[in-house]
C-alpha cells in the first residue's frame, strides 16, 4: 500500500529540481534549440523557394533566348532573301541598262556610219559631177568648134531637156 | 556482430556471478517480495551491492522536523550501529514501514511532522537532473556556437535534434493548437525529464537503477506541474466549457450535474497522468527483478534446474530490458503527448456557432 502513498518529502525535492530545471531550461536550453531549428527550416524552405524561382528565371531566360534566336534566324532569312531579290533586280537593272546603252550606241554608229555615207555619197556626187562637168567641157569645146555642131547640140540638149520635163 | 556476442557472453558472465554468489551462501528461502520491494521502494540508503557479508551502500543525509525535537540532520549510516537515533528509527512493520518513524505522547509510532530526506529516489532525481542540465545546456551551447552557419548537427547533438523536432511537430504543435510556443519549453523538459529518468532506472549500477518514475510521489510531481500548465494558463473558453459546458440546460440548472462531472474532470487528468506513468514504470521494473529472482528461486530448488534456468532467466531479462528501452521512450513520449492534448483543451478556440455566449 506505502507504493500508493505519494511521500511528501520526494514530491518537495522532486517538484524543487524539476522546476529549476524547468527553469534553466526554459531560459537556456530548449528556446535556442527550438529557434535555431526553426530558423534553419525556414532558411531551407527559404532556399528552396529561390531555387525554384531561379529556375523558373532560368527556364523563361532559356525560353526568352530560343525565341530571340528564333527571331534572329528569321530576319537573317528574311534580309538574305531581299539580298537575293536586291541583287537579281540590281543585275536585272544593269542588264537593261546595258543593253539600253548598247542599243543606243548601235543606234548613233549607225546613225553616223549613215551620215559618212552619205557625206561620202555627196563627195562622191559632187566629184562625179566636177569629173562629168570637167569633162563635158573638154568635149564641148573640142565639139563645138564649127557652128552646126554647135546647133545640134544645142536642139539636143533642148530636146532632151523637154524630155525629161515631160 | 562481434561485439555483440562479446556483449551477450559478459551479461551472461555478470548473470553467473550472483548465482555462485547465492550457493555460497546457501541460506533459506529466498525472499522475492523483499527482494523487489527492496529495490522498488525509497530507502534512506542507496544499496549499491552486497559483497560476501559486506553491504556496499551510500549513506545519505535524513533531513527531519520532529514536533518534540524540532529539526535533526544526520546521516543514514547511524541506523547501521544503532536501531535508534534521537528518538527516531525505521519503522520494520505497518503503514510506514521502512520510513523513519518516532512515538509520540501516546506512544504510538508516527512520521516525523516534515521529512525532507536526501532519499535514494531524492538522490536519482537531483543526478538525473544534474544530468539532464549537462545534455541539454551541451546541446544548446552546440546549437549557439553554429548559430550563424545554420548547418545540421551530427551524432549526440543530432539525435537531440531528432527527439527535439518530434516531440514539438508530432506532438505538441497538433495537439495544443496555435498558441503552443509559450509550452515547448515545458512540455520538452518534461519528456526528457521522463525519458532519462526511464533509462537511468534501467542501468542496474549506481546511480543509475533507481525506480523514480516508478514512484507515485515523482509522477505526482510532475502531473501537478501539467495540471499548473492546464489550469493556471488555460483562457476564458475553457472555464466556461467547464461551468457552463454546452449541453442542455436541465443538466446545468438546478443540479450542476455536468459542470460537477466537468470539476471532477480537471483532477481525474493530472491523477491519470500520475498513475499510469508511475504503474508502467514500476510494473516494467518488478517484472524485470522477478525474472531475476527466478534463477535463485530455481537455485534453492534444484541446482539442475537452476542452471537451466538461468539460461532462460538471462534470455527473459535481455527481453524484458530491450523491451522496457521501448517503454522508457513511450511512456516519456504518452506523458507528454496526453499533457499536450490537456494543454490543448484549456486552449480551446471560440466556437464560431455560439458567439453570443459570452459576450
Amino acid at each position: 500500500m506505502s507504493l500508493l502513498l505519494p511521500d511528501a518529502g520526494l514530491l518537495f525535492w522532486t517538484l524543487l529540481s524539476f522546476v529549476v530545471v524547468l527553469i534553466i531550461l526554459t531560459k537556456f536550453g530548449f528556446p535556442a534549440i527550438t529557434s535555431m531549428i526553426d530558423e534553419r527550416k525556414r532558411y531551407i524552405d527559404e532556399s528552396l523557394q529561390h531555387a525554384r524561382e531561379a529556375n523558373k528565371k532560368l527556364a523563361d531566360i532559356e525560353k526568352e533566348s530560343a525565341a530571340l534566336l528564333k527571331a534572329a534566324h528569321e530576319e537573317q532569312a528574311a534580309i538574305l532573301r531581299e539580298a537575293a531579290v536586291a541583287r537579281e533586280q540590281l543585275l536585272k537593272e544593269a542588264r537593261e541598262k546595258a543593253g539600253k546603252e548598247g542599243e543606243k550606241m548601235l543606234a548613233e554608229t549607225r546613225r553616223v556610219i549613215q551620215m559618212e555615207k552619205e557625206e561620202a555619197l555627196r563627195d562622191i556626187r559632187r566629184q562625179v559631177a566636177e569629173l562629168s562637168i570637167a569633162i563635158a567641157e573638154k568635149v564641148l569645146s573640142k565639139e563645138l568648134a564649127d557652128v552646126e555642131m554647135q546647133n545640134s547640140v544645142i536642139e539636143k540638149l533642148v530636146e532632151e531637156a523637154f524630155d525629161e520635163k515631160a | 556482430m562481434d561485439k555483440v556476442r562479446w556483449i551477450f557472453v559478459l551479461l551472461l558472465l555478470f548473470a553467473a556471478l550472483p548465482v555462485s554468489a547465492a550457493d555460497a551462501g546457501k541460506s533459506s528461502d529466498v525472499d522475492v517480495k523483499g527482494v523487489i520491494f527492496g529495490h522498488v521502494k525509497d530507502a534512506y540508503e542507496w544499496h549499491v551491492t552486497t559483497l560476501g557479508d559486506k553491504h556496499i551502500s551510500v549513506s545519505l543525509p535524513i533531513l527531519l522536523y520532529s514536533r518534540n525535537s524540532g529539526w535533526n540532520i544526520f546521516s543514514s549510516s547511524v541506523f547501521h550501529h544503532s536501531k535508534e537515533y534521537n528518538g527516531f528509527h525505521i519503522a520494520e512493520s505497518g503503514v510506514n514501514e521502512g520510513k523513519v518513524v518516532e512515538y509520540d505522547k501516546d506512544g504510538n509510532e508516527v512520521r516525523p511532522f516534515i521529512d525532507l530526506s536526501i532519499t535514494k529516489n531524492v538522490l536519482a532525481v537531483f543526478f538525473n537532473s544534474a544530468l539532464l542540465l549537462v545534455i541539454v545546456l551541451f546541446t544548446a551551447r552546440w546549437y549557439k556556437r553554429n548559430k550563424n552557419s545554420l548547418s545540421a548537427p551530427r551524432g549526440f547533438v543530432g539525435v537531440m535534434e531528432m527527439l527535439i523536432t518530434m516531440i514539438v511537430d508530432e506532438v505538441i504543435k497538433p495537439a495544443v493548437g496555435k498558441r503552443y510556443h509559450r509550452y515547448v519549453p515545458y512540455l520538452l523538459t518534461a519528456f526528457f525529464f521522463i525519458f532519462l529518468s526511464n533509462l537511468m532506472g534501467l542501468i542496474p549500477i549506481f546511480p543509475g537503477g533507481a525506480n523514480v518514475t516508478g514512484n507515485i510521489a515523482v509522477t505526482l510531481a510532475l502531473a501537478l506541474c501539467t495540471f499548473v500548465a492546464v489550469n493556471f494558463f488555460g483562457n476564458k473558453e475553457y472555464w466556461r466549457e467547464i461551468f457552463w459546458p454546452d449541453v442542455p440546460t436541465w443538466l446545468k440548472v438546478p443540479i450542476p450535474l455536468m459542470p460537477f462531472i466537468e470539476i471532477f474532470g480537471i483532477f481525474v487528468k493530472p491523477f491519470a497522468l500520475t498513475i499510469r506513468l508511475f504503474a508502467n514504470i514500476l510494473a516494467g521494473h518488478t517484472a524485470l527483478l522477478a525474472f531475476v529472482c527466478i534463477i535463485f528461486i530455481t537455485m534453492s530448488v534444484s541446482r539442475a534446474i537452476g542452471t537451466a534456468m538461468t539460461a532462460v532467466s538471462v534470455m527473459f531479462t535481455i527481453f524484458m530490458n530491450v523491451l522496457e528501452l521501448l517503454v522508457a521512450f513511450i511512456q516519456a513520449f504518452v506523458f507528454t503527448m496526453l499533457s499536450a492534448v490537456f494543454i490543448g483543451l484549456s486552449q480551446p478556440e471560440h466556437h464560431a456557432d455560439n458567439t453570443h455566449d459570452d459576450k
